[in-house]
């Protein structure tokens, strides 16, 4: 999957006709993304972080609406204030026809590929799961932020490496946070918040940035209250033009002994499944791969320890080179016999471009057979326009493995067995 | 009740297992109030399991957990949002100050008597509607009325939660009091005279949940910013309950004016004889409801002049909608409002102490939030191609309490004789032939997926639930 290509995103969007402007997604929302005036209650798209905690405590349903588009074409907060209805989603031609203008690569092919007018297919964020695997741990979320009694609380730098090649424009950091004596339980699959110093151009302070935790509950290094990161310096934006993102180059620069803000942790249903016989499908790109860290590591330690040995672990990592893949060397050292490593690169010289779909639908058979299994559980994560190629090439393999889509789907969903976590 | 396990049994995040005496309180209140329910609950439904949304805790994942629950067994609970230790008093004589964790003595019977009046609303509510479930147009809206019932409950608890732990002895005596009153019956009616009328059929009950419910919204925003804490805090949580009350209101009216204007278009016409015919409640009957609904539930908002409303702001004890987000000095010592006047045969308007006014105030922002939902029922009209709209009537129409307690009031504001108002009024509120019609339609309906013939199935099921869901189970 390509990083800078990519431009169609989910947008997370209330429908004006069934909201009764009741506030309690506003008073929900964990990171201020919901605003309204007299007439309309809208979500921010640069603000909302898909954390799904505003869906069931909604009570008319209004705000569970999702629309695919192009990331330059957003609804933005005026223009959906002024709305009586929903727009209704673009059809796959119009999409099309949006990215081949734009950017001459990879979604539009699967975007194409998708029957026009079904648009089921498309609704990537109403498949993800809001509850979590039946035997996941309890994880705790929100101890620290603007709702919550210590508005953040203090972490110190202990580590900060580099792990993708040096020489390539993506640096990519691990970075480990020590938070001391201060409590911050984590769970993988959650993440955290970091306010970067300073203040916008319109004066007001940075607004937090979500980082997914790399490590697994007992710390980056066993027995020490810390957790690691994944970062991604990001030098351009979406579009490819050139901006200094704010939280992550200031993260990426930070030196040991440096103290950061943070706030969380954040996410109650994006967690591993803890039952000895519960196989895990991972699907990732670039820094998606956080949280993947987080669950293989967890499972590694478990093994060591005499556990887990009948659970299976796939993976599904894409990166535009081999030199750009996060953790790449430490990957190679893990056996065969503990997991699955499917690898997917779009830009390595002379060879056609790849995609975590396309391995995805080369290992059709063993994934069916895993996603036929009830102990399986299915996380996905990277940029948000991954989701689409990605719900496809599972729809695909479902099919092609002749089930039906719709009665897996809603059963992934319910169960808390299907996640999707991109951005 | 003596080997209850606390945190199971009524599910807290007020540490009630650490606290003998609100153990020992809650331990005399809890068995009258079981009674009260099986006295005064929704008729003949004790056995049923029903799709409910409980509380276990006050955080997203917690708050809206959805299942099939018997409801007797529905787990009540005690929740305050979280506390937030820095948080100071911001508005009135004390703006500055550290908030309160405990019951100033000087404010103390100011402070149980709007407690105990908002307590009090909330039984009064489930004994008004608890002959609804015999006439219910699906298992959907059997299931809403629940829903709305279970939770009504819950927020007696909070109250009574309130009473028994800040108030001692007197606070006791109030949280009994609260399962003795009944509402409309003579000798002990419930205290505000909206609580103690009928909620005779469905549309009543949407007009009810739509308007009544929404006063409760304003009164707890008002409740959520005092000065005292566990107030604040316990209100906070009730009103992102209370949400979905107002949603089953306009919902439902929404979906009666869908399904009218519906048959409107199959037999193109506008006739009410011949859509009352058709088993279908026609508009201006819907404008009538509105009417009186709208008006009793804006006398809940008391006198438009009141030194009470203007004690309560000063000393800290309730502020305004939204007082957080205005921006004057939030005590109101030198503004003013202005409230309506009868002068001969005219409405007009005069300039009071906004300190006075500030029932008015409230009742103002109300309005404003209520004509923003029937607005939106008119789009449904507008939709259907049907040149007809709803219209709340004027803020003097069909008043009891007040000013404008003496006048008559026609729903556009002109002031009229009582000829007039005698030879209108069942143009203008529900006549009893009316009420009789309405109430001819309400049969039950208890088929998963089906609906009576008078009223559009929703949109959306419950929790993404499908219309068909087996959202009651009868067993
Ligand atoms: C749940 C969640 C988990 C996340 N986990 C991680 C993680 O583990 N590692 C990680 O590196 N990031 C992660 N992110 C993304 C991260 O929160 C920031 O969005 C990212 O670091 C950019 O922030 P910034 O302050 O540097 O850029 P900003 O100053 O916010 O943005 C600068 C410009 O860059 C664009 N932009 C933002 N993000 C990207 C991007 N990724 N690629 C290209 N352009 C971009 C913006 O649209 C803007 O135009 C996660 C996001 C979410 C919601
Ligand atoms: S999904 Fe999360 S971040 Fe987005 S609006 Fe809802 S609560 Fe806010
Ligand atoms: S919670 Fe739902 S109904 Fe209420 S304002 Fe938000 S979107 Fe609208």
């Amino acid at each position: 999957m390509d990083m800078a290509a990519t431009t169609l995103i989910r947008q997370h969007l209330i429908d004006p006709e069934i909201c009764i402007r009741c506030n309690t997604c506003e008073a929900t929302c964990p990171v201020g993304a919901i605003t309204h005036d007299s007439r309309n209650y809208v979500v921010d798209a640069s603000k909302c972080n898909m954390c799904m905690d505003c869906i069931s405590p909604c009570p008319t349903g209004s705000i569970d609406n999702w629309r695919t588009l192009q990331r330059h074409a957003a609804y933005s907060v005026t223009e959906q204030l002024a709305w009586d209805t929903l727009p209704a989603e673009l059809s796959a031609e119009q999409l099309a026809d949006a990215s081949a203008a734009q950017i001459p690569q990879p979604l539009e092919s699967d975007v194409a590929t998708a029957p026009a007018g079904d648009q089921s297919t498309l609704k990537g964020g109403s498949f993800g799961a809001t509850i979590p695997p039946w035997s996941a741990a309890h994880a705790y979320t929100n101890l620290y932020g603007p709702k919550a009694p210590e508005h953040s609380i203090i972490a110190t730098v202990v580590g900060n490496v580099r792990v993708t090649e040096v020489g390539t424009d993506y640096d990519t950091h691990h970075i480990v946070l020590d938070f001391g004596s201060m409590p911050f339980p984590v769970l993988e699959g959650q993440s955290i918040g970091i306010i970067p110093p300073g203040a916008d151009a319109q004066g007001r302070p940075h607004h937090a940035r979500q980082y997914s935790v790399a490590s697994p509950r007992n710390g980056e290094r066993p027995g020490y209250n810390n957790l690691s990161l994944t970062i991604k310096r990001v030098l351009e934006d979406h579009q490819g033009n050139a901006v200094r993102g704010v939280a992550s180059n200031y993260m990426c620069d930070l030196r040991i002994g440096d103290k950061v803000h943070v706030i969380g942790p954040f996410g109650a249903s994006f967690l591993m499944p803890n039952h000895p016989r519960s196989n895990i499908v991972m699907i990732c790109t670039g820094t998606g791969s956080a949280p993947m860290r987080a669950m293989t590591e967890w499972r590694r330690r478990l093994r060591q320890s005499g556990k887990f040995d009948g659970g299976k672990l796939m993976l599904f990592f894409g990166a535009r080179t081999k030199e750009e893949l996060p953790y790449f060397g430490p990957l190679q050292n893990l056996p065969k016999d503990f997991i699955d490593i499917n690898l997917a690169f779009s830009r390595t010289p002379g060879q056609p471009k790849r995609y975590v779909q396309h391995a995805m639908r080369e290992r059709g058979a063993d994934l069916a057979e895993l996603l036929a299994d009830p102990n399986t559980c299915i996380y996905v994560c990277g940029l948000k326009a991954m989701e689409e190629g990605v719900m496809l090439a599972l729809q695909d393999v479902v099919s092609e493995a002749g089930m039906a889509w719709e009665t897996l789907a809603a059963a992934l969903k319910r169960q808390g067995r299907l996640h999707l976590e991109t951005y | 009740m003596a080997n209850i396990d606390y945190s199971e049994k009524i599910p807290n995040n007020v540490r009630l297992n650490e606290d003998r005496t609100l153990q020992r309180a809650l331990e005399q209140w809890q068995p009258n109030y079981l009674n009260w329910w099986s006295d005064m609950g929704p008729d003949g439904s004790q056995g049923f399991d029903v799709y409910l949304r409980t509380a276990v805790s006050v955080d997203p994942q917690g708050w809206a957990q959805f299942g099939h629950v018997k409801m007797p067994e529905y787990r009540w609970g005690i929740f305050l949002n979280p506390a937030d230790p820095a948080r100071k008093i911001h508005f009135g004589d004390h703006m500055g100050e550290n908030v309160w964790q405990d019951v100033p003595g000087e404010y103390r019977a100011n402070l149980r008597r709007i407690i105990v009046t908002q307590g009090d609303t909330e039984p009064a509510s489930v004994e008004q509607q608890r002959h609804l479930g015999l006439t219910a147009p699906s298992l959907y809206d059997l299931r809403n009325l629940f829903q709305v019932n279970v939770e009504e409950g819950r927020h007696l608890w909070a109250m009574v939660y309130l009473l028994h732990k800040y108030f001692g002895r007197d606070g006791r005596e109030e949280g009994a009091a609260l399962l003795e009153r009944r509402s409309g019956q003579q000798d002990n009616p419930r205290i505000l005279q909206a609580f103690n009328e009928e909620t005779p059929d469905w549309l009543s009950f949407f007009m009810f949940t739509y308007f009544t419910d929404r006063d409760g919204k304003f009164q707890l925003c008002a409740l959520a910013e005092s000065s005292f804490d566990p107030l604040a805090r316990t209100t906070k949580f009730m009103l992102t309950e209370e949400a979905h009350h107002m949603f089953v209101g306009e919902s439902g009216v929404s979906r009666v004016i869908q399904r009218t204007c519906q048959i409107m278009n199959e037999l193109r016409t506008d006739d009410p004889a011949k859509l009352r015919a058709a088993g279908v409640i026609d508009l201006p009957t819907i404008q009538r409801y509105l009417n009186f609904h709208f008006s009793v539930t804006i006398d809940l908002f008391g006198a438009d002049q009141s030194s009470n409303a203007a004690t309560f702001y000063s000393t800290g004890l309730k502020g305004r909608f939204e007082e957080g987000k205005r921006t004057d000095d939030h005590m109101l010592k030198h503004d003013s409002y202005k409230v309506l006047q009868v002068r001969g045969d005219a409405l007009v308007e005069q300039e009071v102490p906004m300190l006075n006014a500030l029932n008015e105030v409230l009742r103002d922002d109300y309005i404003k939030d209520s004509v923003g939902g029937v607005e939106r029922w008119n789009k449904v009209i507008e939709k259907a191609g049907i040149a007809f709209r709803l219209k709340v009537p004027h803020k003097a129409f069909h008043r009891s309490i007040g000013t404008l307690a003496d006048v008559k009031v026609a729903p556009d504001g002109r002031v009229v004789s009582e000829a007039e108002w005698n030879a209108k009024v069942n143009d203008w509120l529900p006549s009893p032939a009316d009420r009789v019609f309405v109430a001819s339609l309400m049969g039950r309906v208890v088929e998963p997926g089906r609906f009576a013939n008078w009223i559009a199935p929703p949109v959306m099921g419950i929790n993404r639930q499908p219309a068909d869901f087996e959202y009651v189970r009868f067993n």
